[in-house]
C-alpha cells in the first residue's frame, strides 16, 4: 500500500487557484522530494496531507487514512506521522531534554529520548535552553520533536535552511538512517543538491499543478540531455553543445594531439533541468 | 501497539510544562503574580481612611484585587501569551502531534488556578500583616469564597482562551488585551467604590463578569452589614452564579469551536 494517495486534489483561496488537481502516489519506504517555486502550491499541497487545511476536491489518504477527519481516529493516524514544520520558535524557557521527553509522552510507541537526542547531534546541548540554541541546533531539535513518535511517514519541510555545509551533511546522514529504518519521508526543499542526494523521487510542481514526477537523474531528460564540452583554442574558449561528448573529446584528443587545453564537460545539473521546467511554465 | 495516553493525564503533564516555563520567564512571574501586590501596596497606603463603619479602603480593595487577580491570572496571561504561541508555532507544532485539544486547556487551566492560588495568598498575607485587612472566620464565608474562586478562575481561563482569538499578531496582544483590562477594572469597583461611580459606568460592567466577581468577594471580606450599601442593597449571590456561569458557557463555547492554532 501506498503512504500517500492523492488524485484530483483542488483547493482555491477566493479567486487564487492555489492547487488545481494534483495526483501524487508516495510509496511506502521512499523519500519523495517535492519542488516548486514559491506560491506553486507546494505548502498547500502539504499542508492538507498534513491535516492543517481543508481542501476543495479529491481523494487524499495519508497512510489509508483522510487527513481531513477528526477525533480518536485523527490522534491515532497523528500518532503514526511526523511532522517537521517549516519555522518554529518557541519562547525556549525549556531545555532540549525536556521538550523532547515530554513530546516523548504524546506517542503510544515513541523513540528513546537519548537515542533520538544522539541521532540529531544534540548531546552536548541536552541540557541548554532551547533560547540559548543556535539557528540550526534549534533546526535539529524540531527534527528530534518530528522524529521522536518513531513515524512511519516523515514531513520535512525545509529541514536544512540555515544549515552550514557540515551540519547538512551530517542531517542528510540522519535522513538515509531513517529511510533504513523503513520511515516514508516527504521532503519540500529548496536545495536541489539536497533533493538529488537524499530523494529517490523529485516531483516537480508549479502552478498548482504537477509539471513531472521522475528520479532525480531522469528529471526532464536529464539523463540524455546535451552535455557541453568546452576546451581553449588558441585564445578564444570554445564550446559545444553534444549528447556524445566522449566522441567530441576523442576528436580533439587526435587534433591537440594530447592534452586538452582547460577541458571540462557539463552536464545539465538538476538545478538547470528544474529552473527550465518551472520557467517554460510560467511563459 | 500501546494505547495512547489519556487527554487528562497529558493535560496534567501540560500543566507542570507550562508552570516550569512560567516560573523561568521573570518578567511574567513580576508581572502577573507581583503586580496586584504592589498594587495593594501602593493603594494601601494611599487611602487609609474608611469608607463604612468598620470597613477601611484596604479591605475594599483587597477583595477588588483578589476579583481582578482572577482576571490577570486567567484571562490577561491567557489571551497575551496563547498568540505569542501560536505566532511563534508551537501551536502548530502541537496540532500536528497526537496530543488532544483538551490537554492543552487542561494544561492552561492549571497553570491558572496554581498562580491564582499563590496571588489570592500572597494579597492576603500582605494585606493581613501590613494593612490590617481582616480575614474572615465564619465557614460559610470560606464557602462562598470558594465557589467564587473556582467558578470565577474558569470563567477567567475559558474567556483568555476565547479571546486568544482576537489579537491579530502575538506581539500586539498585549496592547488589545490590556487596556480592556483595565477599563474593566476601573469600571467594575476595582480601583474605586463601586457605589461612587456613574450610573451608565455601572450599567456597563454589569454586563462583564468582573463587576459581579468583584461584588462577590465582597460579600467574604466585608461585613454582611455593607451589603446594603451596594448598588441593589444586596450581594445578589444568585445573580452573580448565573451571570459567571453564562460567561463560562460563552468562554468554553468559543474556546472549543473557534480556537485557532495556526496564524492565518
Amino acid at each position: 500500500m501506498n503512504a500517500i494517495d492523492v488524485t484530483g486534489l483542488k483547493k482555491s483561496y477566493g479567486q487564487l487557484e492555489a492547487v488545481r488537481g494534483i495526483d501524487l502516489a508516495i510509496a511506502s519506504g521512499e523519500i519523495f522530494a517535492l519542488l516548486g517555486p514559491n506560491g506553486a502550491g507546494k505548502t498547500t499541497t502539504v499542508e492538507i496531507l498534513e491535516g492543517f487545511r481543508t481542501r476543495d476536491s479529491g481523494k487524499v489518504a495519508v497512510l489509508g487514512f483522510d487527513p481531513s477527519g477528526g477525533g480518536l481516529a485523527s490522534r491515532q493516524w497523528r500518532n503514526r506521522i511526523g511532522i517537521v514544520l517549516q519555522s518554529t520558535s518557541d519562547a525556549g524557557d525549556l531545555t532540549v531534554i525536556e521538550t523532547i521527553k515530554h513530546f516523548h509522552g504524546y506517542y503510544s510507541n515513541p523513540r528513546g529520548v537519548d537515542e533520538v537526542i544522539n541521532s540529531v547531534g544534540l548531546d552536548e546541548k541536552a541540557n541548554s535552553l532551547i533560547r540559548k540554541l543556535s539557528g540550526g541546533q534549534r533546526r535539529r531539535l524540531d527534527v528530534a520533536l518530528g522524529i521522536i513518535g518513531n513515524p512511519e511517514l516523515l514531513f520535512l519541510d525545509e529541514p536544512t535552511t540555515g544549515f552550514d555545509p557540515q551540519a547538512r551533511r551530517s542531517f542528510w546522514s540522519l535522513i538515509r538512517q531513517l529511510r533504513q529504518s523503513g520511515t516514508t519521508i516527504l521532503l519540500t526543499t529548496h536545495y536541489l543538491d539536497e533533493a538529488e542526494a537524499l530523494a529517490d523521487r523529485v516531483g516537480v510542481i508549479n502552478n498548482g499543478q504537477i509539471v513531472e514526477i521522475s528520479t532525480p537523474t531522469d528529471l526532464g531528460g536529464r539523463a540524455s540531455a546535451k552535455a557541453v564540452v568546452s576546451w581553449r583554442d588558441g585564445d578564444e574558449i570554445k564550446s559545444e553543445a553534444t549528447a556524445n561528448p566522449t566522441a567530441v573529446i576523442n576528436r580533439l584528443n587526435s587534433q591537440f594531439n594530447g592534452e586538452i587545453p582547460e577541458l571540462t564537460v557539463i552536464r545539465p545539473s538538476l538545478e538547470d533541468i528544474y529552473l527550465k521546467m518551472i520557467g517554460a511554465e510560467h511563459e | 501497539m500501546n494505547k495512547l495516553p489519556k487527554a487528562i493525564s497529558l493535560g496534567i503533564r501540560r500543566g507542570g510544562l507550562e508552570m516550569r516555563q512560567f516560573a523561568r520567564q521573570r518578567e511574567s512571574v513580576v508581572f502577573t503574580l507581583l503586580f496586584p501586590v504592589i498594587l495593594l501596596i501602593i493603594f494601601g497606603s494611599v487611602f487609609k481612611d474608611t469608607i463604612a463603619p468598620g470597613v477601611t479602603f484596604s479591605q475594599y480593595f483587597v477583595a477588588g484585587m483578589i476579583a481582578s487577580g482572577l482576571v490577570n491570572t486567567g484571562f490577561q496571561a491567557l489571551a497575551i501569551t496563547i498568540p505569542l504561541e501560536r505566532e511563534f508555532g508551537a501551536l502548530k507544532r502541537l496540532r500536528g502531534t497526537p496530543m488532544p485539544a483538551s490537554s492543552y486547556f487542561i494544561g492552561k487551566a492549571i497553570l491558572v488556578s496554581v498562580s491564582t492560588v499563590i496571588q489570592i495568598f500572597m494579597l492576603l498575607g500582605f494585606g493581613f500583616l501590613f494593612f490590617g485587612v481582616q480575614i474572615p472566620t465564619e465557614p460559610s464565608k470560606w464557602i462562598t469564597f470558594a465557589w467564587l474562586v473556582l467558578i470565577g478562575s474558569a470563567c477567567s481561563t475559558a474567556l483568555g482562551i476565547a479571546f486568544s482569538i482576537v489579537p491579530k499578531s502575538g506581539r500586539g496582544a498585549s496592547a488589545v488585551v490590556s487596556p480592556i483590562v483595565i477599563i474593566l477594572q476601573f469600571f467594575s469597583g476595582v480601583f474605586l467604590v463601586f457605589t461612587q461611580l456613574p450610573f451608565w459606568m455601572q450599567q456597563l460592567a454589569a454586563i462583564f463578569p468582573l463587576k459581579w466577581l468583584t461584588q462577590g468577594i465582597r460579600s467574604v471580606f466585608l461585613p454582611d452589614s455593607f451589603a446594603e450599601q451596594e448598588v441593589a442593597q444586596s450581594w445578589e449571590s444568585e445573580k452573580t452564579f448565573i451571570i459567571l456561569v453564562v460567561w463560562l458557557l460563552v468562554g468554553i463555547y468559543f474556546s472549543v469551536r473557534k480556537f485557532k492554532w495556526d496564524r492565518d
